[in-house]
């Protein structure tokens, strides 16, 4: 017979079997102290090779130093919204459950490393520009984006209904998609006081080796910490959520829970 | 077509118009969202009558003089255009040097543009030293023989 439903077509493929919360809790336990242990290594080696490996830079001294982690939390801090933004499109578009959790679960992770990026970026502005903050494209689109990631947890954690929320945050984070590429671009559209990209996809990085592979085992790390907690997270958002479904009875009844 | 393929394709026809729409307003506001304007536009009347704005461009080499009173400072910052004066009170951040980057934030006062507030600009270069004086070197080695060879590349 094939007058399968969507539905059944869905959880029928391979890929979208993991779309099942049910399917995906264990997965997702699994797979976190992976991604933990595999953070903790990474963040070790590239604090190891910042601190001690990188050379001082000829311009800076060591106050560049905090590029390592300024620079990975700013990529982190948009990718981060990228894969928000996915997420609540893809719940909005399909009404997929699990969608709507990863994106709730991936916003507290967006706003953190945001923070950092601005933290630090006030750190390194006081000694090498002479300021903490100014009103400049750059810095203030990444302000824009802390607040963006702060309207969508306030937004979804105003409503009650899960469904309801996920569609409101969704509209939220998909208008929001556009001051991505404005924070990455403000360099080269606008004239900034923050310097332009060093590394960037049209050409060679502007930067001594050894920096670079610092700050991309930095990179590297933050990426495996952001896969370890938001796993651990959504897990937590799923058990809220089908708390009344039969499997988590069933888990409850086993004493995993 | 599947309703959720419809959903799919008016969400990113949505977000598509709506970025459009949100980059040609910051085009359009472009003036507006310059941190600096460099000399060149200052001298074509282009920056603000009449309210601090910041000029960016290079600290001059050779230009930095320290005034009499000990604590104000007079430079020249330029785009290779134009070149315009800067007088400043204050302490000047670490990375302030001749021939690199500026932004200085204040007024004109007659020809000179009093600075309130003096950040230094730095690239987005990071070498350790021995790169930098390496570097340096090549670059003098060059300039020597551009002017060794220069007399005779005369016809």
């Amino acid at each position: 017979m094939s007058s399968a439903t969507p539905n059944q077509a869905l959880i029928g493929s391979r890929w979208f079997k993991y779309a099942s919360p049910a399917t995906f809790y264990p997965l997702a336990g699994t797979l976190a102290p992976w991604f933990a242990v595999l953070s903790l290594l990474l963040f070790g080696l590239g604090l190891y090779i910042s601190f001690f490996v990188a050379p001082t830079d000829a311009q800076q001294g060591e106050a560049y130093r905090i590029i390592f982690i300024h620079v990975p939390a700013a990529w982190m801090s948009m990718v981060i919204y990228l894969a928000m933004a996915f997420w609540a499109g893809l719940g909005l578009a399909f009404h997929t459950r699990l969608s709507g959790m990863m994106a709730s679960a991936l916003a507290p992770s967006g706003a953190l490393f945001t923070v950092i990026a601005l933290w630090t970026g006030a750190f390194w502005g006081k000694p090498t520009w002479g300021a903490w903050w100014v009103w400049d494209a750059r810095l203030t689109s990444e302000l824009l984006l802390l607040f963006l990631y702060l309207g969508f947890m306030a937004l979804q954690a105003a409503i009650e209904d899960p469904r309801r929320a996920d569609r409101a945050g969704a509209l939220l984070a998909l208008v929001g998609v556009v001051n991505i590429p404005i924070i990455y671009f403000s360099v080269q559209w606008w004239n900034t006081l923050h310097q332009g990209a060093s590394v960037s996809f049209t050409r060679a990085p502007s930067m001594a080796m050894t920096m670079l592979e610092g700050m991309m085992v930095m990179s590297l790390a933050c990426w495996a910490y952001v896969f370890a907690v938001v796993l651990w997270r959504v897990r937590k958002i799923i058990l809220i959520r089908e708390r009344n479904s039969d499997w988590v009875r069933q888990l409850q009844q086993k004493g995993v829970l | 077509m599947k309703p959720r393929h419809r959903r799919m394709m008016l969400i990113v026809a949505a977000v598509g118009t709506f970025s459009v729409a949100v980059i040609l307003v910051l085009f359009a506001f472009q003036k507006n969202l310059v941190f600096f304007f460099t000399p060149s536009q200052v001298m074509a009347h282009e920056a603000p009558q009449g309210r601090p704005f910041r000029v960016g461009g290079m600290v001059t080499t050779g230009s930095l003089k320290r005034l009499a009173d000990g604590v104000s400072v007079q430079f020249s910052v330029t785009d290779t255009a134009q070149t315009m004066n800067v007088l400043y009170k204050g302490v000047l951040p670490d990375l302030f040097k001749e021939g690199k980057g500026v932004v200085v934030e204040g007024a004109l006062q007659g020809e000179a543009f009093v600075a309130s507030q003096v950040l230094a600009k730095h690239d987005e270069n990071y070498m350790p030293p021995e790169a930098a004086d390496a570097l340096k070197k090549a670059q003098e080695t060059n300039a020597r023989a551009t002017q060794t060879l220069a007399p005779l590349a005369k016809p």
